[in-house]
């Protein structure tokens, strides 16, 4: 069956990501007005969020950086928030992997929560898609978003704490990731995880540098997977 | 005032960092096929890993110092339940945002 093309993937996907703009731009702009208390100019912010794009461990590395906790801790710590990436990047690999090597590339360093979350829904859902929608749409999901991640550091970085940063939205993160969480729970396999990793999350969230996470994720994973052995596979 | 060598040193350690944990599986495995066991795992990251990611921030919101907020557990609650039942999440996540700012505005 053929796929819906190369082009209207890559628009699907743009359109797919925009929502996510809600979050994007008060998080970046958080992100500049915070690089910008810290001492940092837009220029070093910006080279930032080029560089990471990953908001928590941003957020992370500023914060530690503050508090002159050793280069290694800083380092360390912000990428154990990250490592999660490597999970997504796994998990990505069975419907991205047969790109050719800089395709990879690109999508690796555009490998985001939103992009990812977006993107394995997409692909599990419409199995006709070929590498290269599937491509389009992962870089269209991106390409609504990133340019703003980008651009509203710098906002905040220039304008900085005149910002009045409203309380409620530290909450937009989290509602706009279980928005995202809702329609991939499609077997008791993927509500046994979700309901272990959400526990172990609650359970576990006392261990430093954010492995709370970490541990919390691998034993969703592991919920997931045992009750598919036991119960056979996900429709 | 943070230095500007550590500085760099940060942006270009995690930069890199960060960037070697995203490709190590799509650029370095690749095409390969990845052994079932691991595979009937990675299944359930999306389901494992976003829900972790945000509980902790659902139950003790930083912005009430980590008190326990009626109105954002309600309103992860139908962010969730919107999400599973109209698999749509975009509504899911407008659904979830209204009812944080109606409860705001019916409990401050």
């Amino acid at each position: 069956m053929a796929g819906p093309g190369v082009k209207s993937s890559y628009w699907r996907g743009l359109r797919d990501g925009l929502p996510f703009l809600l979050v994007i731009v008060p998080f970046a702009t958080l992100f500049g007005v915070l690089a910008s208390d810290a001492g940092l100019n837009a220029a070093e912010a910006l080279a930032f969020s080029v560089a990471v794009i990953a908001g928590a461990a941003q957020f992370t590395a500023l914060q530690l950086m503050q508090d002159h906790a050793p280069l290694i801790v800083v380092l360390a710590s912000s990428l154990a928030v990250n490592l999660r990436m490597a999970m997504y990047s796994a998990s990505l690999t069975p419907h991205l992997g047969h790109l050719p090597l800089w395709k990879r590339g690109i999508a690796a360093y555009f490998l985001i929560d939103q992009s990812y979350a977006l993107g394995i829904i997409k692909f599990e859902k419409d199995r006709e898609l070929n590498q290269s929608e599937r491509f389009a749409y992962f870089i269209g999901t991106v390409s609504g978003i990133c340019p703003f991640w980008y651009i509203f550091t710098v906002v905040g970085a220039l304008v900085g704490s005149n910002i009045p940063m409203n309380t409620g939205l530290d909450f937009a993160m989290p509602i706009a990731f279980i928005a995202l969480v809702g329609p991939g729970l499609r077997t008791g396999a993927h509500m046994s995880a979700a309901f272990v990793a959400s526990a172990s999350a609650l359970l576990f969230a006392f261990l430093p540098y954010n492995l709370g996470l970490l541990v919390a994720a691998v034993l969703g994973m592991a919920a997931g997977a045992e009750v598919e052995r036991r119960w056979g596979a996900p429709a | 005032m943070i230095d500007r060598v550590d500085l760099w040193i940060v942006i270009i350690g995690l930069g890199i960092g960060s960037f070697g944990l995203r490709f190590v599986f799509l650029g370095l495995v690749g095409d390969r096929p990845l052994p079932a066991w691991l595979m009937r795992h990675l299944r359930y990251t999306a389901v494992s890993v976003l829900p972790a990611l945000v509980m902790p921030l659902i139950v003790w919101p930083t912005a009430t110092g980590g008190e326990t907020d009626p109105v954002r557990l309600a309103a992860a609650a139908v962010a969730l339940a919107v999400g599973y039942f109209a698999r749509n999440p975009l509504l899911a996540m407008v659904v979830g945002a209204a009812v944080l700012v109606a409860g705001g505005y019916w409990v401050s």
